[in-house]
Parts: structure tokens; sequence; C-alpha cells
């Protein structure tokens, strides 16, 4: 790839992909039959990997978004989950490190750089796309704190993070100006974590449904701006888009790289089911796609980096990335054949994981609706 | 306290393969890395760093693209590195090597204590450390599985074939470690961004006052006569079952069946 990348980002990414290979991928298939592995996470902390994106004032790693993507991109080589559990974490995080006070920022930045873990809370169970319509809602108490009251569903990191950034309702007829960000700790009273969802994919990443009932929260609650929570989550979700692309990267060469091999080993016919133009062709689309994404990935990071605006770009990368990374793992688990459907093999898992990539952060549907009016507005 | 810890670049030997007609080692596509065991040499010397204090200097022999290695063991704490890089050095064997390594360090100069690992995994000699040994003239422990610094001596335990011995030597010395001694760390990211600032010396055979004659081929009186990968033979597996004394039958029969016996 001719992206250009500084001499310590190739550097990380060397260190990450070490770490992938003898930390993260063997771990994979344990993480599908039991759920988030804590072993995993306390590994991550120990590798200087759970704030690498975060100044070094915090205790951070002093990387910038091309660095943070770098290490979605090569954990997701070895797993999906593990992956969307980082990208999930610095989602919520770095609401905090764009919109805290400073208070906030040295309070909660250096316990994340150490390994506490973050969700962020903003679909619910009455629906997932028409964010703006959320219905928890946010009250002032008499004490000058504030009072929570409602639920979340398909919360990422719910039941494992430490804190919940969650968006409710401070102005119910305001609509979308009317949703705030609060910083809620896991022990909050009043904060109820439902059980870890039953998922068809992305099982070593946690999922549960949260309830408030009657949270209190202190007045330093508020991240940011009253009436601004809308605005934040929509630009928190502009980065996870591009997260998202680097995780449909990596899962999708872990799957090709699985098939290759068999590519090359399995004889069927007197020679290797590689040598037929019927799997070649699969390779070829493969491979050119995964390049794809890797660009889209890395350009839009960059954009990121610079500070420039890249909502239609972010859509673009996880909209090509998340469909093409589905029918990617699902083309290998075909050139695998039957054994493709043995769980022993690994990609059926793969293709578990990836339909994720076409619903989280945005369905492919929503994303289409984003892209295709922002194209047809401009001139 | 001055350490000075030796790395070498190596050819990533899970997926090395040997050309069957030239015998040579068939590197095309195959990553360089850093010699395992000496990734356990680093990480012992920034133990010893942390523990005691001082200083830690990466030392590598090779073409410029060994920096990596050097970049490597300075992102997991080391201080500073120096590659000992020059056409004259290229097809160095162990003695060749060992004195450029010697040369290296006497130019440093001022040192306590020289870690090895014990071997790389591309020769598997284990000769070089030795080797810088006897040309500083200092004392030196192999295999260490242990090692600690007390009172001026180095302290270690020593794997030998039927047990372990604990030795020290008086410092300046030189110690080989064994894979045992530890697990290396990662590079975390915030020393990876700090390595690339900190000294990275580069010298060739003036600069290190090397007599051209003792580096390189001349300096080298071994020569490689031929390199094979030695045949596997494929036997099947054969299991016994039932007690001991059964199983034990079994086993004899059957090696009498083939007159192993």
């Amino acid at each position: 790839m001719m992206f250009q990348f500084t001499e310590e980002q190739k550097m990380i990414r060397e260190m990450v992909r070490e770490f992938t290979k003898k930390e993260v991928e063997p771990r994979d298939k344990w993480m599908d039959e039991n759920g988030f592995d804590y072993e995993l996470h306390k590994k991550l902390t120990q590798a200087g990997l759970m704030g690498i994106h975060l100044e070094e004032k915090y205790g951070g790693g002093g990387g910038d978004p091309v660095t943070s993507i770098i290490v979605i991109h090569e954990i997701a080589k070895g797993s999906a989950s593990a992956a969307l559990f980082l990208d999930a974490n610095w989602l919520a995080a770095d609401l905090i490190l764009y919109h805290g006070t400073e208070a906030q920022k040295d309070k909660y930045l250096p316990q994340a750089a150490q390994g506490k873990i973050f969700a962020f809370g903003l679909t619910e169970a009455s629906g997932g796309s028409d964010a703006a319509a959320i219905k928890s809602t946010v009250v002032p108490a008499a004490d000058g704190g504030w009072v929570m009251n409602g639920g979340k569903a398909w919360i990422t990191n719910s039941g494992v993070a430490d804190y919940y950034i969650i968006l409710a309702k401070t102005d119910p007829e305001a609509g979308a100006k009317g949703i705030s960000a609060f910083i809620v700790p896991k022990d909050a009273e009043g904060l109820a974590i439902g059980k870890f969802e039953d998922k068809m994919g992305m099982r070593g990443s946690a999922t549960c449904e949260l309830a408030f009932n009657n949270l209190r929260l202190p007045a330093d609650a508020l991240l940011g701006q009253l009436g601004m929570g809308f605005k934040y989550a929509m630009q928190a979700l502009d980065g996870a888009r591009i997260s998202i692309g680097a995780i449909a990267a990596g899962l999708s060469e872990h799957a090709m790289n699985i098939a290759r091999s068999y590519a090359n080993e399995r004889v069927c016919f007197g020679k290797p089911i590689g040598k037929f133009q019927g799997i070649q062709f699969k390779f070829a689309d493969m491979a050119a796609e995964i390049r794809a994404m890797e660009l889209m990935t890395y350009d839009t990071a960059k954009m990121k980096a610079e500070g420039l605006r890249h909502t239609l770009e972010a859509a673009e990368t996880k909209l090509f990335s998340g469909t093409r990374c589905t029918q990617i793992c699902l083309e290998c688990q075909q050139i695998l054949g039957g054994n493709g459907y043995s769980k022993e093999f690994h990609v059926e898992r793969f293709v578990r994981d990836a339909k994720l990539l076409e619903i989280g952060e945005g369905t492919n549907e929503i994303l289409r609706m984003l892209i295709g009016g922002t194209v047809l507005a401009q001139k | 306290m001055k350490i000075l810890v030796f790395v070498k670049q190596v050819p990533d030997t899970t997926d090395v393969k040997l050309d069957p007609k030239t015998g040579n080692l068939n590197r095309e596509g195959v990553e360089s890395i850093m010699n395992p065991l000496d990734a356990n040499a680093v990480e012992a010397a920034l133990r010893l760093k942390e523990k005691h204090g001082g200083t830690v200097t990466a030392i590598s022999m090779g073409p410029p693209q060994a920096e990596d290695v050097l970049k490597k063991a300075l992102a997991m704490g080391c201080d500073e590195s120096a590659l000992l890089s020059d056409r004259v050095f290229g097809g160095a064997d162990t003695l060749a090597t060992g004195y450029v390594l010697a040369k290296a360090a006497e130019k440093i100069g001022d040192y306590d204590l020289l870690i090895f690992g014990r071997h790389a995994s591309d020769g598997e000699t284990a000769q070089t450390g030795p080797i810088v040994a006897a040309f500083l003239g200092i004392p030196q422990i192999t295999l260490a599985e242990t090692l600690d610094i007390e009172d001026g001596w180095a302290v270690a335990t020593r794997s030998t074939e039927d047990g372990s011995e604990k030795v020290r030597a008086k410092l300046p010395a030189l110690v080989t470690v064994c894979g045992e001694i530890n697990e290396p760390r990662y590079a975390t990211p915030i020393n990876i961004m700090k390595a690339l600032k900190k000294p990275r010396m580069v010298w060739n055979h003036g600069e290190l006052d090397a007599d051209p004659a003792k580096c390189g081929i001349p300096g080298s009186p071994s020569v490689t006569k031929r390199l094979f990968e030695p045949e596997h033979e494929h036997v099947d597996t054969v299991l016994f079952n039932g007690d001991e004394e059964t199983m034990a039958k079994q086993f004899v029969d059957m090696l009498e069946a083939q007159h192993l016996i």
C-alpha cells in the first residue's frame, strides 16, 4: 500500500502484529464460546494499547487517529471481537477527550490509559437508526445534580465497562437539540445492567441492556454543553465508522489467509484447488476489495488526524468495507467447502462476526441515506 | 552500571526453508526478526537496569537494515544503540564477528556487563558470546537461567545437562542467557514513540579501530562446506494399551520383530 506511514507508525504496526499473533488470535475462538476475555484486556493494558491514542500527559501512547486505526486493523486480523471492543472503548473515552472539561479529562483519561473500560450509550430498544428519537430523560435534581430515567440497548462493552457515556433527552421538546451526554460510573445507584445478549457473532465483545431507575448523578456528570449530545454522538460515530472499515479489512484478510492456505493445499482432480480459475477469480476480487478497504480506511483516518470533516468519507468507508467483508467471509467459507461449515476451520465464525459490520455504528441503509443525500446535494 | 546487550537480525525461522538443490537459505519473502533469545537478553538487561540503575546499549553487527532490530531494542527500553556496519564485516564467521563486537565494547569502554542470547536461531553455534569474552579477557557465564548483580559480581544459575548450578563472575563479565530466564516485554507504544529520538551510532571498521584482516571473510578461518536439511523419516505411531506389563511386552515384541534388539 502506498499510504505513507511514519516510522513510529510502522514500528507500532510491527509490535501490534506480533502481539496479535501471540496474544489475540489464539483467544478468538475461546471468546466466541465464552464471551469477553478479561485476560486479553489485561494484556492489552500491559502492552500500553488501551490508551495509545491519548496524550502522554494522561499516561497514553501519544498516537494520532491513524495510529489508533493501525492498532484496530492489526488486532482485527486476529479477532474482530477484540478490535470491536477497542473501537467502542475509544469511541466513548474520546468523547471526554474532545468535549470534557479539564477537570473531567484529568479525572477520566488517565484511567482510560490505565485500562479502565468505557462504553457509549445512544441506541435504545425502541429504535436504533432514528437516534434522535431516544426516550431516556435527564432532569435537574434539587441538589444541583441530575436524575436519569429510561434505558439503552445494544451497548457495546456494557456489562464490562467501568464508565458509560449516556445520551439522554434534557429537553424532550427540542428534538436532536434537546439531547445531552452524561458520564455514568458502573456502580451508580439506579443503574441496572441486564444479561449479556446471545449474539450471532462478535461474541467476544460484551453487549447488554441498561436500565436507569431514578439514577442520581452529580452536577459534573454533564459532558460538554447541554443540548449538544446528539452532535457529539454523530461526530463520534464518524470516527467509529473508520474503525469499522479497519475491522472489516483485518477480518477479511484473516479469512483470506486461511482460505489461501487451504486453496494451496487442498487437492482436487489432481491439483490444488487454487490452480482452478473459479477459485483464482475469487481471490482476485477479494484481494482487490481488501486493498480498497485499507486505502479508504487509512485515507479517512488521515482526514480525521488532520482535523478535516469526514462524515461522508467515513460513511462510504463503512458501507463498502462492511458489505464486502461479509461477502469475502462467505466466499472464503465456500472455498473451504464442508470444512468451511465446521467450527474447527474458523471461517464460519468470521461470517457471523462480519455481519455486525453491516449493522453496528449505522446500518447499511442509514449510511446509504446519508451518502445518497449528501452526494445528491453536491453541485 | 553500564550494560551492553548484543542483538542479531535473523530470518523468521518459522517460515524459512532450505533450497533442496543449492542448500542455501531461501530468504525470499521471509521476514527478518530479532533473534528470539536476544530478546531475552534485552529483557534481562532492562530488568537489571530497572533494579540497579544504569544504562543499556544495544549493539548489532550487520547490514544497514539490521538497524530494525536495534530500533526494536530501543523501543523495548534500551538507552542507545550502535550498528556495526561495513562491507569489510561481510561474510564473517563467529571468530571475525566476535572480534568486531569486542572492538565495539572496547570503543564504548567502561562496561560492567555484556549480555548475549545463548545462540542465534540461524547459525545456532552459541560461540559468539564466549569469543567476545575471550577477546576482552573477561570472565563469562553461559546458559544463564537467572541473573542478578550482587556486590560487583554477576550471579547466575546455569542450566547443565543434569541439573543446574549457581555461579558468579567478577564484573566486568559476559553472560549468555537461555529463553527460560524471562518473558520479553512488548515494546509499548509510548516507548516506540521515544525510541527514534534516542542516540543511534553507526560505526565502520575505521571508527572501531578494527583490523580488516581480522574482519569478514579474511578473518574467518571456518568455511561452510555444505548446507542440507536432514531427511525426516516418516514412521507410523504405534499406541500400546493395557497395564504396564502388557504394554512393556508389546513394546519389546515390536522391537524384536524389527530386529532392533
